[in-house]
């Protein structure tokens, strides 16, 4: 959706978004069924990109309720619930990406998020006389063994639209799911906090082959003299 | 509408406030004058928890730090600005190109430049002598020395003194010991002969005064930070300024329209518009300080036409805006298997940036362009953001595996390839050339009713040969550190890779320093030749580039400008 069309939706009340967020039925008694999803302005943005972010949510999802279900079910066999593992629903990763096609204001990420749920749906009608989300477990890997793989020297605007399809839906699904608190941690990731670099670990250098050159280390700084003032010589010697 | 015009009259006027405006702000305030700081973006302090975007997680952000047109370099990025900036356009000659990055807030571009802050060598100041390209500096690396010491000393600068010809020493702090993939990288490149040294870069390892923090090791300059640990003007420059005994006032969200002149067409001071209620005030200064980017202080000088300066300001050799050049830039990048499988036991994310990189080691008379690069590593595990496991397994390709897939083997795929992928990037002098040039649009205007910049911009075959030799040693290093090279090598139908003008954020040139008024447009003290009381302090003055980033030497020569400014003024010539 384009900034103009968002705002067009705020000027109409998006009351179909409402309606479609929460599932009433046509029809239904309602009073205050309008939830008009708004931006809490971060304050480290800008006004400019808050105004933005302001008119990306007030406007409507991009995945209709269909498209959201069959997209969670998705997002879920790619990275899948366990005991061990957090899956792809428990970081929200479909919403992430509803709100990346927004935002990216790319249409051909659009067009082939709604094509390509299209063709899963008739891929799975044809084989299995129902729609994706519906389908069995092992209907639905069936067809994802079609599709999932790939040959990386092939160009990638030479492989098969399903499968460019399907490599856009696990990018997104695997960054949407490792930037969040439960992937970051999943990952091991451990920065991001105050701390002083003091060099490799050992066990690390010794794993991958490399050491220290002392020459090179003994110019390196001395982390426990960190906070003295530095004062130089007229050489530019350091002297603390 | 009226014009606004303020009362008092400024000592000097300084047009911007990032890295050349930042430093003869500090160094007039420091000598007592009367300064407006006149900056066309918002005021901005990183330690401002409503602006700090340091330590955030990518999940703070609706789209995980992804890019957009107003921050290109990432959503956390602390640079307000971009390539694009609605309603401040900027136009091309046909068939030519340039990217022009800007940032209009308190410090500028150096809220989050890339800190490597390396001085000018001897030969740096006289291209011509060496090779015959170009022209030589009026001035020479001993001039510019003793100032290149002080703002060692002044902001800090971590790095190492080798004796190196063209790399100088200086007052470094230590630097902070390599990462595991710089440790591949010094072993790949020393089996080349290709030289690395501890990096140079103005965070602070080491205290150097009560005002700023040390350094906490989150690599996140790009983010500005919130102990002043780091180089952005504001902060190591403005903010000290307005506690010197000198007067500072700062006009934050004020665009400069041009500088006005009187019956002698000496300066009299700046026009201005407002932001923030759009309306056009006029400032009154003794002298006024062009610190805008060279480009905007080219476009500031150009627009400021009158009778006497009919050509626009400063510009009877018609020299403004000409000799326009970027540092030539080209990057590859490659898997290293033995990166593999790596323990997260450890915090690697160090400085914002390379700890080690290689300085230019080549002799340019044996090869087919005439001036070096140097060249800057990237790697290691990094905070994931967006676009973090793209393509998480496209690395079995080199085990002649098939990628792609779903469920759990992509959790231990990303585990397995993560840091295993370094970067190196070539930074390299291009050739000052009078037809790349940036001029006045006459059909176009930004939302201000200013002017627009067109510009017209080619690199030339020394430029595309710079860049084929930076990929031949990319692959040759990278090969060497047992690395698998991604992408493909491009070729001449591709200019070798080299970066379209601009894209290095390096622009200088455009107001170039000389001896002679016919060829140049400021003297060897960034004085207009043409009209005594106006300067330029940004790295318009540049008469080259090097194979060096330009922030030290802006820094430096600013600071030789703003005592001599201080000198004049005190001696009543201006």
């Amino acid at each position: 959706m384009d900034r103009r069309k968002s705002l067009k939706a705020i000027a109409l009340g998006s009351v179909a978004t409402g309606l479609a967020a929460h599932g009433c039925k046509p029809g239904e008694e309602k009073s205050e069924v309008v939830d008009v999803k708004t931006h809490e302005p971060a304050e480290w943005r800008t006004d400019y990109e808050n105004k933005i972010l302001s008119e990306i949510k007030a406007g409507e999802d991009f995945f209709n309720e269909h498209q959201r279900e069959t997209m969670t079910v998705l997002c879920d066999l790619i990275l899948p619930p366990s005991d061990e593992f957090k899956g792809a629903s428990d970081a929200d990763v479909v919403s992430f990406i509803d709100f990346m096609a927004r935002d990216t204001e790319s249409e051909k990420m659009q067009t082939d998020l709604k094509g390509g749920l299209m063709w899963l749906d008739h891929k799975c009608n044809t084989e299995n006389g129902v729609v994706f989300k519906s389908a069995t477990e092992a209907q639905q890997k069936a067809i994802l063994d079609e599709i999932a793989y790939y040959n990386p020297k092939t160009p990638e605007n030479e492989r098969p639209f399903e499968v460019n399809f399907f490599s856009m839906v696990r990018n997104m699904t695997m960054s949407g799911f490792y930037t969040t608190k439960i992937g970051i941690e999943e990952l091991g990731y451990k920065g991001n906090m105050p701390n002083v670099w003091n060099g490799v670990p050992q066990d690390v250098l010794d794993q991958h082959g490399v050491s220290y050159d002392p020459e090179w280390i003994a110019k390196c700084v001395d982390q426990s003299k960190r906070n003295i003032t530095a004062e130089w010589d007229e050489n530019g010697n350091l002297l603390t | 509408m009226q014009i606004i015009e303020e009362s008092t009259v400024y000592d000097a006027i300084i047009v911007g406030s990032g890295a050349g405006g930042g430093m003869a702000t500090k160094v007039l305030a420091d000598a007592g004058l009367k300064v407006a700081v006149v900056e066309a973006g918002p005021f901005f302090d990183p330690a401002d928890p409503e602006q700090k975007t340091q330590l955030r997680w990518p999940y703070e952000s609706e789209r995980r730090g992804a890019g957009t047109r107003y921050r290109p370099f990432g959503d956390y990025d602390a640079a307000y600005g971009g390539w694009d900036i609605e309603g401040e356009p900027y136009t091309h000659v046909e068939g030519t190109k340039f990217n022009w990055f800007r940032s209009h807030m308190l410090g500028g571009r150096t809220n989050h430049w890339g800190r490597i802050s390396l001085r000018f060598g001897p030969k740096d100041f006289k291209g011509k002598d060496r090779d015959g390209y170009g022209d030589n500096w009026p001035i020479s690396y001993d001039d510019v020395k003793p100032y290149y010491d002080k703002v060692d000393k002044l902001i800090g600068v971590f790095g190492t003194n080798e004796g190196l010809p063209n790399d100088p020493d200086g007052f470094f702090l230590p630097p902070p010991k390599p990462r595991l993939h710089e440790l591949f990288y010094i072993n790949g490149a020393k089996k080349s002969g290709v030289p690395v040294y501890p990096s140079r870069m103005s965070m602070l390892t080491k205290r150097i005064n009560n005002d700023r923090g040390v350094c906490f090791y989150c690599g996140q300059c790009a983010r500005a930070c919130q102990v002043y640990a780091d180089f952005s003007a504001g902060t190591c420059l403005i903010f000290p300024a307005q506690k010197s005994r000198g007067q500072v006032d700062l006009f934050v969200n004020s665009v400069v329209r041009e500088v006005t002149t009187d019956e002698e067409g000496r300066a009299t001071g700046v026009s201005y518009i407002s932001k923030d209620d759009r309306k056009e005030y006029k400032l009154k200064g003794k002298t006024v300080i062009l610190a805008a980017s060279a480009c905007s202080s080219a476009r500031i000088l150009m627009n400021s036409k009158s009778k006497q300066h009919p050509n626009g300001l400063g510009n009877s050799s018609d020299v403004v805006g000409k000799y326009l050049h970027d540092s030539t830039g080209a990057d590859r990048a490659a898997f290293i298997p033995d990166l593999m499988n790596r323990k997260v036991s450890y915090n690697e994310d160090g400085v914002g940036g390379m700890h080690i990189y290689s300085p230019w080691w080549g002799d340019n008379s044996k090869l087919d362009f005439p001036r070096g690069y140097h060249l800057e590593i990237w790697g290691g595990m990094g905070m994931p953001s967006y676009g973090t496991g793209f393509n998480v397994n496209d690395f079995n390709k080199f085990f002649g595996t098939k990628a792609g897939g779903y469920g759990d083997i992509l959790r231990s795929d990303l585990k397995k390839y993560y840091g295993a992928v370094v970067g190196i990037s070539a930074r390299g002098e291009s050739i000052a050339r009078k037809d790349n040039y940036c001029e006045i649009d006459p059909n176009v205007v930004d939302e201000w009713g200013i002017p627009v910049l067109r510009f017209n911009y080619k690199w030339s075959d020394l430029e595309r040969n710079q860049a084929k030799h930076a990929h031949d040693t990319f692959e040759e290093i990278l090969t060497n550190m047992g690395g698998e090279l991604m992408g493909d090598k491009p070729g001449k139908d591709r200019d070798y890779g080299l970066h379209t003008p601009g894209a290095i954020i390096h622009e200088v040139g455009t107001t170039r320093m000389g001896d002679d008024p016919k060829t140049s447009v400021t003297n060897k003290f960034n004085q207009l030749h043409d009209v005594d009381n106006v300067f330029v302090v940004d790295a318009g003055v540049f008469t080259s580039q090097a194979d060096k980033n330009c922030t030290w030497t802006i820094l430096a020569l600013s600071w030789r400008a703003s005592d001599y400014i201080v000198e004049q003024l005190k001696k009543q010539n201006i």
